[in-house]
């Protein structure tokens, strides 16, 4: 049986790791390396590393970074952050990467996605969408970070980057984003009700019956989540093991040297 | 032991040449054929779609080197796209002939039961269905990483040597002789990962 996936996400600012509470007020927890080593060691199902401040920066992705962040790193690796051309996604694939995350890009140029997905497959391309309710009740998604509202409402926009060619969806509550008060629900179903295609559920979790509600309630792929791994004491190890005792398809939980401390960055003062 | 891994411009090569050299082969990442020369092994990876897996082949010149590989009893294990090009056949981008290596033809997975999403991404079982030296000190049943929509169909049932229980089950491991191929990808598979590598480099 195919496993639900537990990711942990890593948001990479300029040199070191984030965290942010809603898209915003950014502090450093860490460095990327050291923190890919720990979940490469824990044999963690997949990892999930956005470069947040690429597109706002108008700059493209930190390949040699990529390049190095990857290079021992022998589980399942996502990236995104500042992809806008097929050459992006050519390079970050040739870095390390094995899926790319494509968000602000794909709303200005769907065709990224439809060219990338028939040259490197639909598999790789993983269309990141950041949505928050507005004003008139729908879910809207946002681009660049969080700051423009594209007025695509997030149903129609999954259908849509499915029909182009995407080969996963990465949903994330920007609301919700940071807060630990669990996953946005209503916004995961609409997502999973309207694609075919694998959805990873983010923003808000904050305990492990928050992803199981996720997968259960709302039908997610997976579950993918950076505060409360870095923040709190759980690990998505213990996750997993939550997960198994509700019934739901996971692996390897009896996994030796997992047990060890779980990463903890002292929280650096702005 | 010196493995070759094919460079035909379909995706992420890294991270396989990194995990043979974890396991002790000394590896080439080459575009030229006459590389295989020198090799004990032959890796063919590989993300993307058949059609350009094929014309990109083509293009560099590797059929022939591949075939005569092939024939020569050298290793070659196919991963991925790497697996599905050692086909007859495939229609994935337009229908296309394959190295031909083993009968058969690549499909699209269909959805058999509700909540079975295409691509098929995450890890799932890869269940033995017959003994081969690639599965050497893995349990049968063990996890592996997949990410893909399409499928070799073998048309000799006894070239497939695992199977994975999605969208029915379809076969993820096939060998025959000195060529292998495994639709799952053991560059990112871990612990299993490495031990399935290291029993083709000791083929």
């Amino acid at each position: 049986m195919l496993k639900t996936r537990v990711i942990p996400t890593l948001l990479w600012k300029n040199v070191g790791l984030v965290k942010g509470v809603g898209f915003n007020s950014w502090r450093r927890i860490g460095t990327v390396m050291p923190a890919i080593k720990v979940h490469n060691t824990r044999e963690v199902d997949e990892l999930i590393l956005l470069d947040i401040s690429a597109t706002l920066a108008g700059r493209n992705p930190d390949f040699e970074s990529i390049y190095e962040f990857s290079a021992d790193c022998f589980i399942p690796l996502t990236v995104g952050g500042g992809v806008r051309t097929l050459e992006d996604i050519q390079n970050l694939l040739r870095a390390g990467a094995d899926k790319v995350c494509i968000n602000s890009a794909a709303y200005d140029q769907p065709d990224l996605i439809r060219e990338g997905a028939k040259r490197f497959g639909s598999q790789c391309i993983v269309v990141s969408i950041d949505a928050r309710k507005t004003e008139n009740g729908f879910y809207e998604c946002f681009s660049h970070s969080g700051t423009r509202n594209t007025g695509k409402e997030v149903g129609t926009w999954a259908k849509e980057v499915e029909s182009l060619g995407a080969g996963e969806i990465l949903i994330t509550s920007i609301e919700r984003d940071g807060t630990m008060q669990g996953y946005d629900l209503n916004l995961i179903r609409r997502v999973t009700e309207n694609s075919a295609i694998p959805v990873i559920s983010s923003g808000g979790a904050g305990n492990y019956e928050d992803m199981f509600q996720a997968i259960q309630a709302g039908k997610a792929s997976a579950v993918a989540a950076a505060s409360i791994f870095q923040f709190t004491q759980q690990t998505p190890l213990e996750a997993k093991q939550y997960l198994a005792t509700k019934g739901i398809p996971v692996r390897n939980i009896n996994a030796k040297n997992q047990n060890t401390s779980h990463i903890r960055q002292v929280p650096i003062n702005q | 032991m010196r493995a070759l891994i094919v460079d035909y411009e379909m995706g992420n090569l890294g991270s396989v040449k990194r995990s043979l050299e974890e396991c002790g082969a000394e590896v080439i990442v080459s575009k030229d054929p006459k590389d295989l020369d020198s090799a004990s092994h032959v890796v063919l990876p590989g993300v993307g779609a058949f059609h350009d897996g094929m014309a990109n082949l083509k293009q560099y010149g590797w059929i022939p080197t591949l075939k005569k590989a092939a024939k020569d009893r050298i290793p070659i294990l196919g991963i991925c796209l790497g697996m599905q090009l050692l086909a007859e056949k495939g229609y994935e981008g337009g229908e296309m002939q394959g190295l031909g290596f083993i009968p058969g033809e690549v499909k699209r997975l269909t959805p058999k039961m509700p909540g079975e999403r295409i691509p098929h991404v995450g890890w799932n079982e890869v269940h033995q269905t017959k003994t081969s030296p690639l599965f050497e000190g893995i349990t049968s049943g063990t996890d592996f990483y997949f990410v893909h929509s399409y499928y070799f169909f073998p048309v000799n049932k006894n070239h497939a040597i695992a199977t994975t229980p999605y969208c029915g089950n379809f076969t993820s491991a096939v060998a025959t002789e000195n060529i292998f191929g495994i639709q799952f990808h053991p560059e990112k598979s871990s612990k299993p990962g490495f031990q399935l590598l290291k029993n083709f480099l000791g083929f």
